[in-house]
């Protein structure tokens, strides 16, 4: 039993990455001080440790934060082991991670202030069978994200599940090596979100009752920006068609109800193999920034947007977008599942110089062009036209691969 | 618990009362010790210990109204390294002491002071190290996970005044106080002690220099942050400055806030990185439903006046390190956003 057991660490120690003290396994429970002793944990934690957190409910009036490399956080089920932040009085998120390969699993968390699962500037982040509620249902005040990693690298979120984030359910943003998968998202305003980031598999997810489902955003004054390489393949984007509860001034606020996919800027997106159905505006819509910008370096375009082998049902009845009753009305009812802004130019700030897209836009499914032209014509002055119906065979286009360390701690 | 810390100020001109202490340099380079005592810095009767000295900023960051008592000790013979931006760089042994206190009465702040903390920022070989001890009733004891601290004091309009203070936990010494991956002090930076020690007589920069702490001041064109709150000087520098010491060690391109684009340390320059007419990233409900951070002459539609003055976690900033508004910087900071002139969409 007991070589059993050291052989068994030994094995996690080496699969930890060759640290050399042996992994440890620190307990915490339910109880008094609940804040202090998880906290303590957190800090004392060495690479290569597992912080347990027991089954029960852990009342918590302040974030939690972990700075320590190679630790994995694990609760007993997101049922089970719940982080209860109805009372938080301090910090902007649940839970904030700031080292690299670290795993968090296993755990729920209720509630919290701003953001639920945080990590900055981690090099290896895996949020793997966790649950983040607002359990009041969607509403303006609740938390911005549910998990957000940002600024960070090798990310993988898997089998989660976020309901009523105030803006996106799962936000990646300006980060790079992602994969998202088998997660759910509901009751958000947006359900996955992927922001000026590069190299991202949104995969196998589903996504309901958003107000927008599946988004992929480039912004621009911002220290990462170009998104570029998102594959959004084999989800379940169903009925997207929440009201917009989004503080208003934020980005997701202008996202549409009843969005299924949204891709604003970026390069090179492929959208394959979705179920895409029941959403009431666009089942994809494709646009650029549609603000004022003066970052010369931003290309607010999109670029090489393939739309191909998707399953699209009963979209596009009741658009909310400005003009999109209209433009509805024009073509004869329902909104084809595919709508493209048209824009395909925008003048760089300060310069005077004008810039066009390349690559395009490109899909085997119906679709409109609103033939707006230049970055910054109000979508009122739609020119709604076909998009030309193509037949597209899916390149291949290589998945996303994590190191091999990081998913064997996310089995 | 009380004491008057009155005394504290005059250190180094008033005799100690008895058998001075010994910094212990050695523990401070090798060990988070338990007990502050045991690094030797103040003795029983909170006096410095030799070569322990007091500092003081033109600006300091906001902390609940706390009087927040500066010291630095540096191995003896050795200086710190003039830097014209950022911290000055202090030699390995250096540590820097924050102690935090309340007075009874916040109008009158010399007296009666309640120490709450004793912050550690101690340059060791491998780099600096954040520590806090917290006063405890045998003396103020290592605390690295944080801990919440109820004060009742009379509040500047006469009224009993709650605080729930909050000592920071040994990560969030660390997010405030990061640049890039590294722990750097924030506060001690040449623009910041080009004051009078106390706000009176030469400039700390010249005083260190002259007693051989200092090395490589240049000959003349100091950098100097203004003071917040003196009215007597331009409104933009006492903006920019208060911006820069509350915010500016997040609010970064090598800080804890760097995603967010808005950047407010003080040699920034692009409107929009200071949040002229910038749009939200992630702020949330924290963008309070307005547009922009700054939106010129409107202090009401700016996000970063609204953040400032709210108590909430999620839509406050500073995420942490106060629980109340600052109601006199907030003020100036509604000040500076309505003089400006309006600027054009998309910024700068």
């Amino acid at each position: 039993m007991m070589r059993g057991t050291l052989a068994a660490l030994m094995a996690a120690t080496l699969l930890a990455g060759g640290t050399t003290a042996a992994a440890r396994m620190i307990h915490v429970g339910p109880g008094d001080n609940a804040h202090e002793r998880l906290q303590t944990a957190l800090i004392e934690a060495r690479p290569g440790d597992t912080v347990h957190i027991a089954a029960g409910r852990y009342a918590l009036a302040d974030g939690l934060s972990l700075d320590v490399d190679n630790v994995t956080i694990k609760g007993d089920g997101p049922d089970r082991t719940i982080l209860d932040f109805t009372a938080q009085k301090g910090e902007g998120e649940g839970l904030l991670i700031t080292s690299d390969n670290v795993v968090v699993r296993d755990i729920g968390v209720e509630n919290p202030a701003g953001n639920g699962i945080k990590s900055k500037g981690s090099d290896g982040i895996a949020l793997v069978g966790i649950r983040v509620e607002w359990t009041g249902g969607p509403k303006s005040t609740n938390g911005a994200y549910g998990l957000y990693p940002v600024s960070s690298k090798n990310v993988l979120i898997d089998r989660t599940l976020v309901k009523g984030a105030s803006d996106a359910g799962i936000y990646v943003g300006q980060s790079q090596n992602i994969i998202v998968r088998n997660s759910r998202a509901e009751m958000n305003v947006a359900g996955i979100e992927i922001e000026n980031s590069y190299d991202a598999d949104v995969i196998g997810n589903t996504a309901t009752n958003n107000a927008g489902g599946i988004l992929v955003f480039d912004l621009p004054d911002l220290p990462q920006q170009g998104g570029r390489n998102v594959r959004v393949t084999g989800n379940q984007v169903i009925a997207n068609n929440h009201p917009n509860f989004a503080a208003p001034g934020n980005i997701v606020a202008g996202v549409p109800s009843g969005t299924g996919i949204m891709v604003m800027a970026n390069e090179q997106v492929l959208v394959s193999g979705n179920h895409v159905m029941g959403n009431n505006g666009n089942g994809v819509m494709i646009v650029a920034y549609t603000q004022a910008f003066a970052d010369k370096a931003y290309n607010p375009l999109p670029r090489g947007v393939t739309v191909a082998g998707n399953h699209f049902m009963d979209n596009g009845k009741a658009p909310a977008f400005p003009g999109g009753k209209e433009i509805a009305a024009a073509v004869g009812g329902t909104l084809p599942p595919v709508m493209w802004d048209g824009i395909t130019r925008y003048a760089v700030p300060g310069s005077g110089v004008e810039r066009a897209a390349s690559g395009g836009v490109r899909s085997d499914a119906a679709g409109i062009s609103l033939n707006l032209g230049v970055q910054g014509t109000p979508s009122s002055a739609a020119k709604p036209a076909a998009l030309p119906l193509l037949t597209i065979p899916i390149a291949p286009r290589a998945a996303i691969v994590l190191p091999a360390e990081l998913e064997a701690r996310a089995k | 618990m009380k004491r008057v810390l009155a005394a504290l100020l005059l250190i180094g001109a008033a005799p100690a009362p008895m058998a001075p202490v010994r910094v212990n340099a050695d523990l401070l380079l090798t060990t988070d010790a338990p007990r502050l005592a045991d690094y030797g810095l103040f003795d029983a009767a909170e006096t410095p210990a030799p070569g322990v000295r007091p500092y003081t900023l033109g600006t300091p960051l906001f902390s609940d109204h706390a009087e927040k008592y500066r010291f630095v000790w540096m191995p003896p013979g050795r200086r710190a390294e003039y830097r014209a931006k950022g911290a000055l760089e202090f030699p390995v042994g250096t540590v820097l002491i924050k102690r935090f206190g309340f007075p009874a009465d916040l109008r009158r702040p010399m007296d009666d002071v309640a120490m709450v903390e004793t912050r550690l920022l101690i340059h060791r070989p491998a780099g600096w190290v954040a520590l806090s001890y917290v006063e405890d009733k045998g003396g103020a004891v290592l605390k690295r996970a944080g801990k919440r601290i109820p004060i009742r004091v009379t509040g500047y309009d006469g009224q009993p005044l709650a605080i729930d203070y909050a000592v920071p936990n040994q990560n969030q010494c660390k997010q405030c106080h990061m640049t890039g991956d590294a722990i750097t002090p924030i506060g001690p930076t040449a623009g910041n002690l080009n004051h009078g020690l106390f706000g009176e007589g030469p400039s700390q920069l010249a005083v260190w220099q002259a007693g051989g702490r200092l090395a490589g001041l240049p000959a003349d064109n100091w950098p100097r942050l203004a003071r917040w709150d003196d009215p007597a000087e331009p409104l933009e520098a006492r903006a920019r400055t208060y911006l820069a010491v509350n915010c500016g060690h997040c609010h970064d391109r090598a800080g804890f806030a760097s995603n967010s684009g808005l950047y407010l340390n003080p040699e920034e320059t692009t409107p929009a990185h200071l949040g002229i007419m910038k749009r939200p990233v992630a702020a949330g409900r924290g963008s309070g439903g307005q547009m922009f951070s700054i939106l010129p002459g409107q202090p009401d539609a700016s996000i970063l006046v609204h953040r400032m003055e709210s108590n909430e976690p999620g839509i406050m900033m500073p995420q942490f390190g106060r629980s109340m508004v600052h109601k006199e910087g907030a003020a100036l900071i509604r000040q500076w956003i309505a003089a400006m002139p309006p600027a054009q969409a998309g910024g700068g």
